[in-house]
């Protein structure tokens, strides 16, 4: 695609519709966005151990996340090197060496081929150290304080660099944790939705859709009556879905929202704790504070807990939250299908109850069949409807246009929580990697 | 009729009036401690260190009920069948019956079909009126799947 096709396509205030909607320009992301910059993966956490695998994709390519004897981290292509037969079928596990199920072949856990049946079958000059012939690493990988990123380019911007001042949102959520850790724990939420991948994260830092597109869960929320038994299920629930119908003021006025170059954002804080918590006077949540004070000391503990962001979006795939500890990585399957796993995080140190409400925020934000996900699922599925009409071509994205102000930290503050200033930002970066033709 | 027939009809009964959308008397079939869990993992062994595709304790089945009849429901109501079965009663205690059965769901949805399938677990109170349910569990066959949206419970 031509330069002039993109910039004509991403304007600085409206989006054409095909973005959206046409499978080449979804192949020119894959080659382009997933194939140039850096993709999140995983936490060092789901691969703790040598021999430790967690199984995931870059764009649509299957990879793997291992843990090698030498406890180097690696991410390979979960491709056998002789008939190209994924090598690991399962998402997560343990083992001494990766055997592809065609023929044999034994890959090390660095992706090295270690042997095959029948070797004097092949021609003379097959080496069992060629590369071509082993499970391929990716061009790049590296972390953040455990958070790791994998760049199937091999040069480029490094990571601290494409990440740049939103690394403060990973120490917010690893800072929250006494020990100063955190791990991945209680399973993975999925779902999936007949719609673009932008989409999500889109949504993920709209400030002005939970309103119209949550009323039903706000209203029902609203009229549930406090006395009845909950176990803390349904307490963080109810909370979590009443405020979402926060007025608009409240979401014009209190939230915020900051984007930063190479596409990322966050929205400000709805969520403090008195709203949310609802066991701020829970002998728990006294304990978690005097774990963290002991660590800490009171400023600093006040510090870390009075950062208020609530969802960050790391262009391309990933969001997350720190205050209860959520993470949403985005895989795109086609323009117009997407599969969603969300991760959640248990702050080592921390009570043990605070992991459950972790578990019970994780069922309303990420479960399939969450009252709050179900309608924005649907709105994504009728984004997709709607633009195959032959109606308005353009999508408009100038809420709160030209009032963004400089941030401090090389970004940028949008004139209020319900700016478009996270859409404008993630296509500016869009727009340079696809203009990017691959080395 | 006797204790199968009995818990047979409840379950037909339970069955005909979520495919009636009929969540308000289905919620009444519940008692007042009751949760209800769809696992998100085969095998789970609780809510509460795994997410879970439903986990609701009462307060937040009444929330989810209220929301199946609040009429802005974007994701809206399926129309659904469903088929029970293989019964299997795993224990009687005093009051407390706790049994087994298969599930198929069709499912209709802005123009869309689908079809869920598992194993249903009722922990059942006997009552001078009859049962109430004090917990339900759904194990789906394709829990572990990234499924789509699901609005109505099992």
């Amino acid at each position: 695609m031509k330069k002039t096709d993109l910039d004509s396509l991403v304007q600085t205030d409206r989006i054409h519709k095909s973005v959206y909607t046409d499978q080449s320009i979804f192949d020119l992301e894959m080659e382009r966005i997933f194939g140039q910059t850096w993709i999140y993966v995983g936490h060092e956490s789901q691969v703790k151990n040598p021999g430790d695998f967690f199984c995931t994709r870059i764009g649509k390519q299957p990879v793997v996340l291992t843990r090698h004897k030498d406890n180097k981290i690696h991410v390979l292509f979960n491709r056998c090197g002789h008939r190209g037969a994924m090598v690991l079928r399962e998402e997560t596990g343990n083992a001494s060496t990766f055997n592809c199920c065609y023929h044999d072949w034994q890959f090390d856990t660095d992706g090295s081929l270690l042997s095959v049946p029948l070797r004097n079958g092949y021609p003379a000059d097959f080496r069992l150290d060629d590369p071509e012939k082993g499970m391929k690493s990716v061009a790049r990988v590296d972390h953040y304080r455990g958070f790791i990123f994998a760049n199937l380019a091999p040069d480029g911007p490094t990571l601290e660099e494409h990440l740049g001042y939103i690394t403060t949102s990973f120490d917010d959520l690893i800072d929250r944790a006494p020990d100063g850790e955190v791990e991945v724990a209680g399973g993975t939420a999925r779902h999936a939705y007949n719609g673009n991948w932008k989409l999500y994260l889109e949504n993920l830092c709209d400030g002005l859709h939970p309103n119209s597109v949550h009323r039903s869960s706000i209203e029902s929320a609203r009229a549930q009556d406090d006395q009845v038994f909950s176990d803390g299920a349904g307490e963080i629930a109810v909370r979590q879905m009443r405020q979402n119908g926060a007025p608009y003021a409240f979401w014009e006025n209190q939230v915020g929202l900051w984007a930063y170059p190479n596409g990322h954002a966050y929205l400000g804080d709805f969520h403090d704790d008195e709203k949310l918590i609802a066991t701020l006077e829970d002998p728990y949540f006294k304990d978690y504070l005097k774990a963290m004070r002991e660590v800490h000391g009171e400023k600093r503990t006040r510090d870390i807990l009075s950062v208020g962001r609530w969802n960050t979006n790391v262009f391309p795939n990933v969001s997350f939250m720190s205050q209860f500890r959520q993470l949403r990585v985005i895989q795109p399957i086609s323009v117009d299908r997407t599969i969603v796993l969300g991760f959640c995080f248990r702050l080592k140190g921390a009570p043990e109850q605070m992991f459950r409400d972790t578990i019970h925020f994780a069922n309303i934000t990420n479960a399939v069949a969450s009252p709050v996900l179900t309608d924005d699922l649907e709105t994504y599925a009728r984004i997709k409807l709607g633009l195959s009409s032959d109606g308005t071509e353009w999508i408009p994205m100038a809420r709160e246009i030209g009032k963004d102000k400089p941030d401090g930290h090389g970004g940028w503050m949008a004139a209020n929580g319900t700016s478009e200033l996270h859409i404008r930002n993630a296509f500016r970066t869009w727009k340079n990697l696809m203009n990017t033709a691959p080395q | 009729m006797n204790l199968r027939e009995k818990i047979e009809t409840f379950l037909i009964k339970e069955s005909a009036l979520l495919d009636d959308n009929d969540f308000e008397t289905w919620l009444a079939c519940f008692t007042k401690d009751c949760w209800y869990w769809v696992p998100s993992q085969i095998g789970q062994k609780d809510p509460f260190q795994t997410v879970s595709i439903i986990y609701d304790d009462r307060k937040l089945l009444e929330t989810r009920v209220r929301r199946l009849n609040n009429g802005q429901m974007h994701a809206g109501l399926p129309n659904t069948s469903r088929i029970i079965g293989n019964l299997f009663i795993e224990s009687e205690e005093d009051d407390f019956v706790i049994t087994r059965s298969k599930f198929m769901m069709a499912e209709y949805r802005f123009d869309r079909r689908r079809d869920f399938a598992g194993t249903i677990f009722h922990g059942l109170q006997k009552g001078k009126t009859g049962f109430q349910i004090n917990w339900k569990k759904v194990e789906l066959i394709d829990c572990q799947s990234a499924l789509e949206g699901i609005t109505v419970p099992f």
